[in-house]
Formats: C-alpha cells, sequence, structure tokens
C-alpha cells in the first residue's frame, strides 16, 4: 500500500519507512514557532522546565504580530518579554517592529518554511505551510515548547482526505470560495483530526497566494494540516527565498483516503460564511440585504498580494460607503511595499479606506477594529465565531477580497459585478 | 480518580473564542483568565459554578485557536473535567498538557443542567440519575504521558536526565 504526502513526510522525519494513519509516531521539527499570544506562556514553562537553551536557534522563530503595535501596557510587557529571551538566547528570527508581518504570511515569504518541512506553531493558522507541501500544524504553547527545547514532537498520524478539485474557475473566484465552499460541505469538524489534500487541475490553476488561504482554512474544518503537492509555481515560490534546501514529497497512486470528494470548481460561485460558524456558508447573492458596518480585507487567510489586487481593481475609482470602516491589512512589509508601488494605496486612500500596518488586529477582536454592539463586518479573515471581532453580539460575514470589497463600496454585502 | 459534580451543559462547536475570547489573550494569570471564561454565552459565569462542577458539550468541544488560555480558564474556575462527544484535536493536547480531564461520551440526551453526576475519571464510567455511560477510553498513549505527570514533567525529567 502506498503513502500520502503527508504520511510520507511524517515517516521521514520519524526516521521509519512507513507509518500508518491512527500510529504515535516521535518527529523531528524543522521549526518552532510562536507569536506574542502564545510564546508568553511557551516561556513560561519553558522556565518551569529548567530548560537552558532552545534546540537550534535558528529554527525557533516568533513573530510579534497579534496585538501589535503593542495594544495596551500588557502587549508591550509580553513583546518585551520574548525580545530579551530571543536576545538573551540568540534567536535569529524574533519579528517585530518594521520587520513584522502575519506570520503564516511572513514564514513563506522569508523562506522560512520549503517543502517537506514539518511546522509546528502555537497558533492554529500554522496548517497555512502546507501550501508548500509541507506538513504545519497548530499546537498549544507547552507542545510548542517541547519542540523549542528537544526539536521533537509526538505526533499521531492522520487519515488523510482527498479533495480533487477539477474545471475552470468563474470570474472574481480565489482559493477562499473553495475552502468556504468545502467547509460548508463538510462541516467545521467534517475533517477532525485528519490531514486535507488538495489536488486536480483546479488547484494547479491556483495561484500561490490562493494555495495559502486554502490551507490556512483547514483547521476551520477541523483538520489538523492542509496540503498540496509541490508543482512548478511551488518550485518558483520557493526559488530564491528558501533558507533551507527542500525535499519534494509526493502522494502515492495507491495511497489510502478516508474519503474523496469530487469538487467540480465550475459550479462554485462566489461564497460567504454567515455568523457564527465558518460552515455556515451561502452564495453572496443570497446576502444583498445584509448592510455592513466594517469591511476588513487582511489576516493570514486573503492580506497577500493577490488579495490587494482583486480589492484594488474593484475600488478603483469608487467610494467606501459613507458609514462604512474599510479597513486594508497587507500582511507583510514586503506585500505592504509592493502594494505601494503598484498604486494600490492611491486607490485605496482615494476610495476612502484605512490602511494599516501588517497585524492580526481585528481578525481576533485585538485592535484596529474591533465592533460594537450589533455591528457587522465583512472580513477576508478566516472566523465568524460569536464575538469574534468585537462585543459578543456583533457579527462577522467571512469572504474573499472581492465580496469584501464591493461590500465595502455598497455598504451591504455585494458582489463584484454590482460596483 | 473519581469526581462528583453539577453539570453545565453545553452545545456543539463551543470554541475557543467563546471559551475565553481573545481580547483577555494578552493575560497568562490564571485567575484572570477565569474571570472571563464563557464570557459571550454566560457573562459572569466564573461566579455561577462551584468547585468540582462538570462541563459537558456536544460535538467538537474547543475548536478554533490554538490557545492554552482555554484549557487553563475552564481549570482555573475550578472545573476538572470536560465531558463531550467530541473535541478539537488542539483543545484536547492542551488540556491534557494543563491538567484538565477529558472525556469522549454521548451526553446530552442523558443529563440534565445542574443535575450532579459521578465519574470514574480511570475507568471512565459515568453515572447520571437516567443511566450509566461509559466513556471513550483514553488512547493508550496520553495515558502513558498522564502516568509520566504530564509533558512538562516528563520533559523536566528528561533535561534533568
Amino acid at each position: 500500500m502506498g503513502m500520502t504526502i503527508t504520511e510520507k513526510i511524517l515517516a521521514a522525519h520519524a526516521g521509519k519507512d512507513i507509518v500508518e494513519p491512527g500510529e504515535i509516531i516521535d518527529a523531528g521539527i524543522d521549526i518552532a514557532l510562536a507569536n506574542d499570544i502564545t510564546a508568553p506562556l511557551s516561556l513560561e514553562e519553558f522556565d518551569k522546565v529548567g530548560a537552558k537553551k532552545v534546540f537550534d536557534s535558528e529554527r525557533v522563530v516568533f513573530v510579534l504580530d497579534h496585538f501589535t503595535p503593542n495594544k495596551d501596557i500588557i502587549s508591550a510587557g509580553n513583546c518585551k518579554k520574548i525580545r530579551e529571551f530571543s536576545i538573551k538566547h540568540g534567536i535569529k528570527h524574533c519579528y517585530e517592529g518594521g520587520e513584522c508581518g502575519i506570520e503564516h504570511a511572513l514564514l513563506p515569504e522569508q523562506g522560512l518554511v520549503v517543502p517537506g518541512d514539518i511546522v509546528i506553531g502555537a497558533d492554529s493558522h500554522t496548517c497555512t505551510y502546507g501550501a508548500l507541501g509541507a506538513f504545519a500544524t497548530g499546537m498549544g504553547s507547552t507542545d510548542v515548547t517541547y519542540g523549542m527545547v528537544t526539536g521533537r514532537i509526538w505526533l499521531k498520524v492522520p487519515e488523510s482526505i482527498k479533495f480533487h478539485c477539477f474545471g475552470k474557475r468563474q470570474e472574481w473566484v480565489t482559493g477562499k470560495d473553495l475552502i468556504l465552499y468545502i467547509i460548508g460541505m463538510i462541516g467545521v469538524d467534517g475533517a477532525l483530526y485528519a490531514a486535507m489534500e488538495f489536488e486536480g487541475d483546479a488547484i494547479s490553476a491556483l495561484s500561490m497566494d490562493s494555495r495559502f488561504a486554502i490551507a490556512n482554512m483547514a483547521i476551520e474544518a477541523g483538520g489538523k494540516n492542509g496540503i498540496f503537492k509541490v508543482d512548478e509555481k511551488t518550485l518558483e515560490y520557493v526559488k530564491g527565498r528558501g533558507k533551507r534546501s527542500h525535499t519534494v514529497y509526493e502522494s502515492d497512486n495507491d495511497a489510502s483516503y478516508r474519503e474523496v470528494y469530487e469538487i467540480d470548481v465550475n459550479k462554485i460561485g462566489l461564497k460567504v460564511a454567515c455568523p457564527s460558524l465558518p460552515s455556515n456558508v451561502k452564495d453572496v447573492g443570497e446576502l444583498k440585504n445584509i448592510g455592513i458596518d466594517q469591511a476588513v480585507i487582511g489576516s493570514c487567510t486573503n492580506g497577500r498580494i493577490e488579495d490587494l489586487e482583486i480589492a484594488a481593481k474593484i475600488l478603483k475609482d469608487k467610494k467606501v460607503a459613507g458609514h462604512v470602516r474599510c479597513i486594508i491589512i497587507p500582511a507583510t512589509p514586503t506585500i505592504y511595499g509592493e502594494a505601494l508601488k503598484r498604486g494600490f494605496f492611491e486607490t485605496f486612500l482615494e476610495a476612502g479606506c484605512i490602511i494599516s500596518p501588517p497585524t492580526c488586529g481585528p481578525c481576533l477582536g485585538g485592535h484596529m477594529g474591533v465592533l460594537a454592539k450589533g455591528e457587522r463586518a465583512i472580513a477576508t479573515t478566516n472566523r465568524n465565531f460569536i464575538g469574534r471581532m468585537g462585543h459578543p453580539e456583533s457579527e462577522v460575514y467571512l469572504s474573499g477580497p472581492a465580496v469584501a470589497a464591493a461590500s465595502a463600496i455598497k455598504g451591504r454585502i455585494a458582489h463584484p459585478e454590482e460596483v | 480518580m473519581k469526581l462528583k459534580g453539577r453539570v453545565w451543559k453545553f452545545g456543539n462547536n463551543i470554541d475557543t473564542d467563546i471559551i475565553i475570547p481573545a481580547q483577555y489573550l494578552a493575560h497568562t494569570d490564571p485567575k484572570v483568565l477565569g474571570e472571563h471564561c464563557m464570557e459571550p454565552l454566560h457573562p459572569g459565569f466564573n461566579k455561577m459554578v462551584k468547585q468540582g462542577d462538570i462541563i459537558v458539550g456536544g460535538l467538537n468541544f474547543g475548536c478554533g485557536s490554538s490557545r492554552e488560555h482555554a484549557p487553563i480558564a475552564i481549570s482555573a474556575i475550578g472545573i476538572p473535567l470536560v465531558i463531550a462527544k467530541t473535541f478539537a484535536r488542539i483543545f484536547y493536547r492542551n488540556a491534557f498538557n494543563k491538567g484538565l480531564a477529558l472525556l469522549e461520551a454521548d451526553m446530552d440526551e442523558f443529563v440534565e443542567e445542574g443535575e450532579e453526576i459521578e465519574v470514574d475519571i480511570s475507568s471512565g464510567v459515568i453515572k447520571c440519575k437516567k443511566t450509566v455511560i461509559q466513556a471513550k477510553p483514553i488512547p493508550p498513549f496520553m495515558v502513558e504521558l498522564i502516568n509520566h505527570g504530564g509533558l512538562v514533567k516528563y520533559l523536566k525529567k528528561k533535561l534533568e536526565e
């Protein structure tokens, strides 16, 4: 029996020829990651266990992206603690200030993750790196401390589910619409504990930015990881960035899957996930009477250049509706620079948008766009749980960048064809 | 280990933003986190619960973020155990790492809010008013980890060797 790409990566890191779903393995890791919210707990555990050093100062990564630029005194204290730890232990990749971006856009961009890696991160959206053909999964701070200290982690080999996507995408449809469609189909626990493997000609046709958006939301279906085949687009992306050499793994034809879904992408239009679960997915056309107070275009899901390009195309020579705050958050300083250079900022400013520095900020109701009681946002983020962006009685609708930008102009949920 | 406690029922897909809203995540003090536990659904939940009360959830309990603040907040208000039909995987690992016990069992139709149940965590036997339920066994690997005193103690021992 053959193995899936996930099984092959796990086997290689556990020093085994074969692994099977359900098996517990002790695997070496390539990167251990934490952010300004989760690293403080990791560092507390680091002290508690009496650790003296990290396993490799180039493979422990801190990104201070959630409550930064520091939103309050406690957040500032957390960042200070991480900074001091990083200096003491010679951590090479501690990103803050003007170098900081949203972690799951930043790590691939900086070449810190390469195909074939195992990455564990104290952030549930660590699964994003699966777009590179790596095994990446979110864990808690304590598990990440274990990884930071030993360079290893225990893992249960997941069963794999295949999503075979074929056909041609409709206009404006991006990876976000495909993953919302899939989560709507299988539910928020439809891939619980499983590896979600995406393949087919419709996947090959997607940009890397769209693939990151899909892998990013594997966790919203309960998935352990999302993963993609490495192709020429992946290799092109990694070329010139990768800080380490990479290994390409590929699923065998006779690999075993728990389920295989056949998805005709032709039939998937623009999607919106309604409150308060990412699986509550509807077609944008069904929601045209939903007024909004805020539109957020950014996050580890959709704050990349492709997303800003789509938003700029729609917002060009248009105005954001009078009462709406449209917040644009380029995910990294590099993306910020490119958007500036390509004239997107001029478009956004003329349309009346707010341009934020890279931060997770409003996605989790942290800062830079928190909602009041009764307010409603459309956001290109990944979660619409109760109170996610602010008050427990505020609401979040999730979409791709095209719908978010069109909605900002109309002041209600809108299809880009309407503007 | 045997526990006896009142039941607080929660439905399916109780996410980590409900268990502890993100706006409080800059805090690491369990006391502060406990004060906001379950706030979006039950403001003041920490004052409503008694030491030893038990949470009973449905499917996919603890879905969402990787924040360890979630099991810390639950433990901080004196809840030693969550029973749910299924758990989200990151929450499952975090709870064991933080000393919050979890059992997988489908309890919804067998217990009522506020009733007292008796649970033997080692055997997974849950005695409610109506019936006795057998929870799914804790995976052997997790039992071994618990017997080592949890991941932190295991790591500490390893570093001392």
